[in-house]
């Protein structure tokens, strides 16, 4: 069986084949996971390890490279299933509110004091439906869904979730509150151990679940009628990918807060080397949102050590001037 | 074979279409005409099951359209809409393949088959050598053909095309209904078009359908059906009505003045 895609070269792309791409991720990805483990205020060498060293490597390093992976892995899926559905290269959970309704949830499930990882992962995951349908039924309107109507009711519901957050953490004791400050903005420091097997775990079902409905996403991203009438059933995948966005971003944002702009700069790279095709973007998306927030996690511990930034600050930077290009060029 | 009983149907409750009936053979084709709003577009989304009529029930090669799911429908009846352009840097022939989704199961890679099926439907609409190109830069008739290609790559044995001659050039729309006619003599398939265009229809229909408020005026060949005083009724238009020097068939000319 030969793919079709592979004896394409695209005009107005930087085209690579898949093969070959895949190939340079993998290369990138043990880079940056390298880089990741032995950067940082503490340098590693991998020849003698002190035992400090060790349990620095062992319970610190590692569980927070491997938490980084998963989330960004989970962020960049969301991003690409959500803007296959949405028609809409620029819909992002953080910029579309689902992220602050992850947020939401999770410091509900803090207040209340449910504080295992599944607790925290469900109310964010209850959290993040909410705002995903709320955002997706305000911009819905009788012509379709406007760029211009998405980004309104993101900003909409992402105010109102904000200034819901702002009120119930200013209900905390201030040594939570500084916490809760960084944590918001994207924070990887929390991981503990198994911390990321819980994100793992959804976001390996998230990527087979819409790698099943790549075919369909393809037709989806072309027109909803479209998809209709080439045989997809278009509400329910339409739920599907919905509740498995959800899912990811409510996973990832309990773990590690709300890291903005991978859902959006990351298959839009990928997109700008192997094109649209789901099948590709899905996979190739999942490993370079890992790179990428590995790498802005790296960044974000060395810039000014000892102190640290929060990971999400550093994803903004990057992110945001690709936005306004983004959208510049739609 | 599709038919069409007696459906009523319309949009939020307003009813558009009335009871209209009727069946479109195997290796036929059928046109819809009418002014705006007479219910064309209507008809043909009730066909593929967009629309659920209000009454009356349609029958696809004997079996209710109600019960069959939408992959089935798909592989069975192919749309011809207008395109709605997309944002993502979508290729032709990635726009093409698509139309095989009916045709494959959940995570197939395109075949063999289903990539030469896709190239050949390119060849057919002339867009040989797009393959690469992306959607969104290509003209507006180029885009018409690649969505022809489209349904013609589903290699279902119904066409439904709702206007497909707009944006196309004078020679494309010719070579479009040739396309079709040849692919309902050679492959038994059959065709529904909604168009404007009353010439066209009266050289390639083996049927026309006028509509008048969502009622048909009248349906049969266009020989039949094409009179002065049925098309004045249906366009509130005069015609002046003679045979096409060539192929014989009604030609109409609108009379108007044009001052």
């Amino acid at each position: 069986m030969k793919s079709a895609i592979e004896t394409k070269d695209r005009r107005g792309t930087f085209y690579l084949k898949p093969s070959k791409f895949g190939l340079v991720l993998i290369v990138a990805f043990m880079l940056s996971v390298i880089f990741a483990v032995f950067l940082g205020s503490e340098k590693l060498h991998f020849s003698h390890l002190t035992p400090l060293q060790k349990q620095i490597l062992f319970e610190i390093r590692i569980p927070r490279v491997l938490l980084g992976i998963f989330v960004g892995a989970s962020l960049a899926l969301s991003g690409a299933g959500l803007q296959a559905l949405l028609r809409n290269p620029l819909a992002e959970p953080y910029l579309l509110g689902v992220s602050s309704g992850a947020a939401l949830g999770t410091i509900i499930s803090f207040a209340l004091s449910f504080n295992s990882d599944i607790s925290r992962s469900l109310f964010a995951f209850l959290g993040a439906s909410l705002a995903t349908f709320s955002v997706y039924n305000m911009a819905k309107s009788k012509t379709g869904m406007s760029i211009e109507r998405l980004a309104l009711s993101g900003i909409i519901v992402t105010t109102l979730l904000s200034s819901i957050i702002v009120l119930l953490t200013s209900l905390l004791d201030s040594t939570k509150l500084r916490s809760f400050t960084f944590w918001l903005l994207g924070d990887l420091s929390q991981a503990t151990r198994h911390a990321f097997l819980f994100v793992l775990i959804v976001c390996s079902i998230g990527l087979l679940v819409l790698l099943s409905q790549a075919r369909a996403l393809n037709l989806m991203m072309i027109g909803e009628k479209d998809a209709f009438d080439f045989g997809v059933e278009v509400a329910r995948v339409k739920l599907l990918v919905f509740i498995t966005s959800s899912a990811l971003v409510g996973v990832s944002v309990a773990a590690s807060g709300s890291i903005g702009y991978v859902g959006l700069v990351v298959p839009h790279l990928v997109r700008l080397v192997v094109g649209s095709d789901n099948r590709y973007v899905l996979p190739f998306s999942a490993l370079t949102g890992a790179i990428f927030v590995v790498f802005a996690d790296t960044l974000a511990r060395i810039l000014i050590p000892p102190r640290e930034l929060p990971v999400g600050a550093i994803t903004a930077i990057i992110g945001a001037p690709m936005f306004i290009y983004l959208l510049k060029r739609t | 074979m599709i038919e069409v009983r007696n459906i009523s149907v319309g949009y939020y409750g307003l009813q558009v279409v009335s009871e209209v009936s009727f069946r479109v053979e195997t290796g036929k084709i059928v046109f819809l005409l009418g002014a705006n709003g007479a219910g064309k577009t209507t008809i043909l989304k009730t066909l593929n099951g967009t629309l659920k009529p209000y009454s009356g029930e349609i029958l696809l090669e004997g079996k209710p359209l109600q019960q069959l799911s939408r992959r089935q429908i798909a592989k069975k009846i192919a749309v011809v809409a207008q395109e709605s352009e997309t944002k993502f840097p979508v290729t032709v022939l990635e726009f093409v393949l698509a139309g095989r989704f009916a045709n494959t199961a959940f995570f197939a890679w395109d075949t063999d088959e289903d990539l030469q099926i896709a190239l050949e439907c390119l060849k057919l609409c002339d867009l040989d050598g797009y393959s690469n190109r992306l959607m969104n830069q290509l003209s507006g008739g180029e885009r018409q053909r690649a969505v022809l290609a489209r349904a013609l790559a589903t290699q279902a044995r119904i066409l439904l095309l709702d206007e497909p001659t707009n944006n196309l050039d004078l020679s494309h729309q010719i070579s479009i209904f040739k396309l079709v006619r040849q692919r309902c003599k050679n492959c038994l398939s059959s065709a529904v078009v909604v168009t404007h265009d009353v010439n066209l229809a009266s050289e390639f229909a083996d049927e026309i359908i006028l509509l008048k408020n969502g009622r048909i005026l009248a349906q049969g060949e266009p020989s039949v059906v094409l009179t002065e005083k049925n098309l004045c009724l249906t366009f509130d238009v005069n015609v002046l009505l003679d045979t096409n020097p060539v192929t014989k068939h009604p030609r109409v000319t609108l009379m108007y003045d044009t001052g």
